[in-house]
């Protein structure tokens, strides 16, 4: 059996690192995703776009089970992430989520210290042997979060001391700091200005090197700024998904075009 | 091509616009002053209570004493059996000696009902403190008896027909020649604080009431808050919703809602009755009081739970905190604040509690402090019950400076909620 999942899983291995059949998911009776597959790279940003409610956040929450906290959310279809189906019940959603990491809308850090916000993840997953090697993580996670240079006087200053874009890239920081292979981010810039979105994207770029990136956003250039893949969203169906470069300048279907050039949305 | 919507003119100048600005504006205000008056009514209640609290209870908080030259006198005083020991002969004798002319047994006794009927247990306890006294002679402070106590604050009125007072003209001459000689002197009461209950009002005191209370109330945390918040936790973080966990809630919210009385009936079937527990004692009152505030404590928690905003638990699972650990490592601590608020309200409502108390008995004349949470004791407001109950005149003001003590025992409960709620409030 144990040979059968490893066969399986070099299959599958071979080019996605997150493959998504026939998911749906309904909230009681809104059928908020609809038949979506989709194969996401290892090592690329992919872009969810599409109008308002039309489920990419629902998506996005499903890859880290965070839907398992809305009581009347039901997912169906199959998501495996290195071949491994994640709603299998012998997944522990809790050491998925620290493989699968998360940046919500609303920088929402911890009413700690900075430190201790970073601290948090690598703590309760026991990754740092020692003190030492906790301090070791917080600055790796800071200065992949670009926060280093403005934090490391005020480490253990509340983390909601911090101005929105920085507690943004805390949150980032903290998200990091766990090492997830896979990193989920839902429209991180909203509450951004320019300078400190650009930062954002910046390190968006940098984390490709060594994650799966996947980030929800409304703003096209973002989109086409940051990401290799883009996927169309529309009302819960995954219209048009493909290389960024052709989503934006040769798209196949037409509801597509309609919403870059914005006539829908 | 395009039609324009031809816009209507508004004339912000006519005089209809104008009037009606002017009946808003006077419904506004109508609203405002019925706001101000019904504050001001609120106050003058409140002004009321505790203007005649006040009034009728400062007068306990000072005690009546006069100075006496006692002479312990061999003859009546046994070192080594101070039981058998004639006090009340050493007291008369005192009296003697102050009142040469005073003659007879029957009006020598009235001379000496000047004197509380403590004062031999004053002396007494001097004797035991030092033991050499006896044989000396010393001038010693005793509280002197509640009428005469009423008499010296001005209670008594010495116009009224003597068959009318309470103390004749002979008893007031005495006394007057003591305060003439500079003996009488009224000081702080301590007594009211220090001394456990007694038939007398001058020696009567808050000390078993409070210990009482103290221990009802320790028993009371103690059972409720631990029990109440994991009520709450699980109610909030982990019972699925279901149609049981609904009726729980009901069932809880109508909890908080029942008479205080039906708990108190209860703890006599049950903890008196079943389990034969002490009866009147705080450890058992504590299990009523806690009974009542179980539900107050889980509703209060369940608020502050509720209350930690929903992005700091996607926060937490994000990075990947199991429920157990969102719950006991974030939402917890940040809703304690709420949670210690609502538990201390909760304990102050306990704290004024008198009817369950009642009906386990802690309505007992008790004498003595109680030295654990399992001996027999009264609480505050079952002991402002008994006194208020009380005939003599003294009881009138004691009660209410009781009220007045459990008053401020429960302005500083709330204070210290306010404080909490202040000091940890946060901002999102
Ligand atoms: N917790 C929920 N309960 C019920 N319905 C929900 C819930 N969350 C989302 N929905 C519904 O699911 C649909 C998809 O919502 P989702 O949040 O995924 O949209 P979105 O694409 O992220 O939109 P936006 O761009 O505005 O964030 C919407 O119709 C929404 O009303
Ligand atoms: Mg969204």
């Amino acid at each position: 059996m144990n040979d059968m999942k490893l066969a399986e899983k070099a299959v599958r291995m071979s080019e996605a690192k997150i493959s998504a059949r026939d998911v749906n998911v309904f909230y009681g009776d809104t059928h908020a995703i609809k038949d979506v597959s989709v194969d996401i790279a290892d090592r690329t940003v992919t872009a969810f776009i599409g109008p308002s409610g039309c489920g990419k956040s629902t998506f996005l929450r499903c890859l880290n089970r965070m839907n398992d906290t809305i009581d009347i959310a039901r997912v169906e279809g199959e998501i495996r992430i290195d071949g491994q189906d994640i709603y299998d019940p012998s997944i522990d959603p809790v050491q998925l989520r620290a493989k699968v990491g998360m940046v919500f809308q609303k920088p929402n850090p911890f009413p700690k210290s900075i430190y201790d916000n970073v601290a948090y993840g690598p703590k309760i997953h026991g990754l740092a042997r020692s003190k030492a090697d906790l301090d070791e993580i917080v600055e790796r996670a800071l200065r992949r979060g670009a926060l280093w240079e403005e934090a490391k006087d005020r480490l253990h200053q509340p983390g909601t001391g911090l101005s929105g874009g920085q507690q943004q890239r805390l949150c980032i920081a903290r998200a990091v700091a766990t090492e997830p292979e896979v990193l989920l981010m839902d429209e991180p810039c909203s509450a951004l200005d320019p300078i400190a979105t650009a930062q954002v994207e910046e390190l968006i770029d940098d984390l490709r090197k060594n994650y799966s990136v996947v980030i929800v956003t409304h703003s096209m250039q973002q989109a086409a700024r940051v990401s290799q893949k883009t996927a169309f969203f529309h009302l819960g169906n995954l219209v048009e998904f493909g290389e960024t470069g052709q989503i934006f300048t040769n798209p196949k279907d037409r509801r597509t075009e309609s919403y870059i050039t914005g006539r829908i949305g | 091509m395009t039609e324009t919507t031809p816009t209507r003119g508004i004339d912000w100048a006519s005089p209809e616009t104008s009037s009606r600005l002017k009946a808003r504006r006077r419904r506004q205000n109508r609203l405002k002053y019925a706001g101000m008056v019904s504050i001001g009514i609120a106050f003058l209640m409140l002004g009321i209570l505790l203007v005649s609290i006040i009034s009728s209870g400062y007068s306990a908080f000072v005690q009546t004493h006069v100075e006496i030259d006692v002479f312990f006198d061999p003859e009546a005083i046994d070192v080594d059996d101070l039981p058998r020991s004639n006090f009340n002969a050493v007291l008369a004798a005192t009296m003697q000696a102050q009142f040469p002319e005073v003659e007879g047994t029957a009006e020598l006794r009235r001379l000496t009902g000047i004197l509380s009927d403590g004062a031999r247990w004053t002396i007494r306890d001097l004797i035991v403190e030092n033991p050499d006294l006896v044989g000396e002679t010393v001038a010693v402070s005793v509280p002197v008896a509640d009428t005469y106590d009423q008499l010296y604050k001005g209670f008594i009125d010495r116009e009224t027909p003597e068959q009318f007072r309470r103390l004749d003209d002979a008893q007031i001459a005495y006394f007057d020649r003591l305060v003439e000689e500079g003996r009488v002197e009224a000081t702080f009461n301590w007594a009211l604080f220090f001394n456990a209950d007694s038939r007398f009002p001058e020696l009567a005191g808050l000390k078993g009431a409070i210990i009482g209370s103290f221990y009802a109330l320790a028993t009371c945390f103690v059972l409720s808050f631990p029990v109440g918040i994991g009520a709450a936790i699980y109610l909030e973080e982990f019972a699925p919703r279901n149609r049981f966990s609904d009726l729980i809630e009901v069932n809880i919210n109508n909890l908080a809602a029942v008479p205080s009385v039906v708990f108190g009936l209860l703890a006599l079937a049950v903890f008196l009755g079943w389990f034969g527990m002490p009866r009147s004692s705080p450890f058992v009152g504590g299990m009523t009081l806690a009974l009542m505030t179980l539900p107050t404590i889980i509703i209060a928690t369940r608020a502050a739970l509720k209350a930690v905003p929903p992005s700091i638990r996607e926060a937490a699972l994000g990075v990947g905190a199991s429920r157990h650990q969102v719950v006991f490592q974030h939402v917890l601590p940040l809703a304690m604040p709420g949670i210690l608020t609502g538990t201390i309200i909760g304990l102050a409502q306990a704290l004024g509690e008198t009817a369950p108390l009642l009906l386990i008995g802690m309505n007992a004349f008790i004498t003595s402090a109680p030295a654990t949470p399992f001996d027999s004791s009264t609480a505050l407001p079952t002991q402002i019950f008994i006194w208020a109950d009380s005939p003599e005149r003294g009881f009138v003001s004691r009660t209410s400076a009781a009220i007045m003590v459990l008053l401020g025992f429960l302005v500083m409960m709330n204070a210290v909620a306010i404080y909490l709620r202040n000091r940890f409030q946060r901002t999102w």
